[in-house]
């Protein structure tokens, strides 16, 4: 537990230090403040005290930032060879794992609690419902988690920073878009299937407020798989064959 | 802790990188590690420090099995690689407590340790800068920094004093030396003449096989042994020289230096031409200003039995 925390706090810094946290903090925050209070669809377009127009807007932003915050987690580490000094330390490939996997979810997190001001204006413009939203923003850690273990993973196929990011963003659109797509043009068993396999279904069921075990089990199979094929991958260098 | 490698083989494919190989290396004792490029000596110390697997045999760190406890050895062990990797946007003392933190150096120690390795190692101009700012021979000195801060049992060096300068190498020669006195020690180099300053021991691989083990002395003897001279004869005229020692029964060759004066005399095997090229150069009035016999040189040995 205290390696896995080392290995967070070296790469939270790391964010910070390479300038990779505050860009990714203020476009996040310039993004999803745009949409929800100046353009489209925004808070006082829909007329409800509701952070349901944020919550959209973030679905989306999320998606694109998460592989630029992980595609460098692996590759950078196998392109410098810095990853052999790293396993040969007294700490197990979960560890290191882990830690990444943390570090990446801590700084959304710090994210979606910099968006708070916009919970405390919405509630003072008319009667928020709060359920609603602390599930929204449970629904949106969950997404990102998600996307996280399979950005980690995606970095660790290669030394390639942007393939990590290119194939992130592959993997994603199926779970993100083309799943929600097919279930709707297929019916029966097959569109059930699709439907859920697709994230929107679960985001939307968490953020109405309903937390589902069906929810939370499609959430970390998915985390859980994304970090298993990572720790396989990170091992395959030290494989016989 | 003594290491031990018993019929060691690592394929990469079809290619036998390192093919079946066993020694030990005993506490105390500083193994330098020999061979061209491409021998296997990297991929040898990768397996010890439990990064790469062997394909088939075994490695013994103290009583621990690369196989079944590497991260008990993990914790014995100092590595520096080849390419000395280092995060380049952390500072030298921030890099430091990370590593100190991953070997579960208690808090109480840390500071004192992290201080005690930048004086050993010469950082204290440095300790607040990048990493990616230091130039090599200081980012080498990180290097031994981070594998010495736990006080390992073991240290594993590739390489070691590769890109520095010679200040500097005479320094990391002492230091290994003296953690050698009671660790056990592996370093690997191109450099011959920093092998045979540092290593109790050698080894040279070749094609990933070991071609020589032994000490330096007992690497010279293992050499051919036909005596080399280099002789300085002056007043003499040089083609005369060269046909006179010729005829002595003992010399295989002469040759002649660019050097005024100076001649290269190799005796055939098992003889000396000292005497006879001494009586000689009486007998004909020359004057001898200087005889010395050229030692083999590790060089020659290395290269006897890597080329082939």
């Amino acid at each position: 537990m205290k390696k896995i925390w080392t290995i967070t706090k070296r790469e939270l810094r790391a964010f910070f230090d390479s300038l990779m946290a505050y860009i990714m903090l203020i476009a996040f925050l310039g993004f999803s403040g745009f949409f929800t209070w100046l353009y489209g669809a925004d808070v006082f377009f829909v007329g409800q005290a509701s952070l349901q127009s944020f919550f959209s807007i973030a679905y989306w932003t999320l998606f694109f930032f998460i592989p630029a915050l992980t595609m460098r987690l692996f590759a950078e580490e196998n392109r410098s060879g810095t990853i052999e000094l790293l396993l040969t330390k007294p700490v197990t490939h979960w560890q290191v794992v882990l830690g990444k996997f943390s570090a990446t979810l801590i700084l959304i997190i710090i994210a979606l609690a910099l968006t708070i001001p916009y919970y405390i204006t919405i509630a003072n413009l008319g009667n928020a419902d709060n359920g609603a939203i602390i599930s929204g923003y449970i629904g949106l850690i969950f997404m990102s988690a998600t996307y996280i273990s399979i950005g980690l993973f995606t970095s660790s196929v290669s030394n390639n920073q942007i393939v990590g990011f290119l194939l992130a963003l592959f993997i994603g659109m199926f779970f993100h878009i083309i799943f929600d797509v097919l279930s709707n043009n297929f019916t029966g068993f097959v569109g059930e299937i699709f439907n859920f396999l697709s994230i929107s279904t679960h985001f939307e069921s968490i953020s109405r407020g309903v937390i589902d075990s069906k929810d939370l089990i499609y959430f970390l199979s998915i985390i859980f798989l994304g970090l298993v094929s990572a720790e396989a991958m990170v091992s395959k260098a030290s494989m016989p064959e | 802790m003594d290491i031990i490698i018993q019929n060691f083989t690592k394929k990469y494919g079809q290619e036998k990188a390192v093919d079946n190989i066993s020694f030990k290396v005993k506490t105390g004792e500083v193994l330098g590690f020999l061979g061209p490029n491409g021998a296997g000596k990297t991929t040898t110390m990768k397996a010890i420090t439990c990064f790469l697997a062997p394909t088939s045999g075994e490695i013994q760190v103290g009583n621990y099995s690369i196989r079944n406890e590497p991260q008990e050895i993990k914790k014995r062990i100092g590595y520096v690689p080849e390419i000395n990797p280092l995060y380049p946007d952390m500072t030298v003392i921030d890099y430091l407590k990370f590593v100190a933190e991953l070997h579960d150096i208690g808090k109480n120690q840390v500071v004192e340790r992290i201080l005690e390795m930048v004086r050993v190692c010469g950082l204290e101009g440095e300790k607040h800068k990048k990493i990616g700012e230091l130039s090599k021979g200081y980012k080498q000195r990180v290097g031994l920094a981070q594998a010495l801060i736990h006080d390992p049992q073991v240290l594993i060096l590739d390489e070691p004093t590769a890109g520095l300068d010679p200040n500097q190498i005479v320094e990391i020669r002492e230091l290994i030396k003296n953690i050698g006195r009671e660790k056990t020690v592996i370093l690997s180099s191109h450099i011959l003449a920093e092998v045979e300053a540092t290593c109790d021991r050698i080894l040279i691989i070749n094609k990933g096989k070991i071609v020589a083990d032994g000490t330096s002395d007992e690497l010279r003897k293992l050499s051919q042994g036909k005596e080399l001279l280099q002789v300085c004869i002056e007043e003499a005229e040089k083609n005369a020289v060269v046909s006179a020692i010729q005829e002595l029964d003992s010399v295989e060759m002469v040759d002649p230096k660019a050097r005024d004066n100076y001649y290269e005399i190799q005796s055939k095997k098992e003889a000396s031409s000292k005497r006879a090229v001494f009586e000689l150069c009486v007998k004909k009035g020359w004057i001898l200003t200087e005889m010395t016999p050229v030692e083999t040189k590790l060089e020659d040995i290395f290269r006897d039995l890597t080329l082939n």
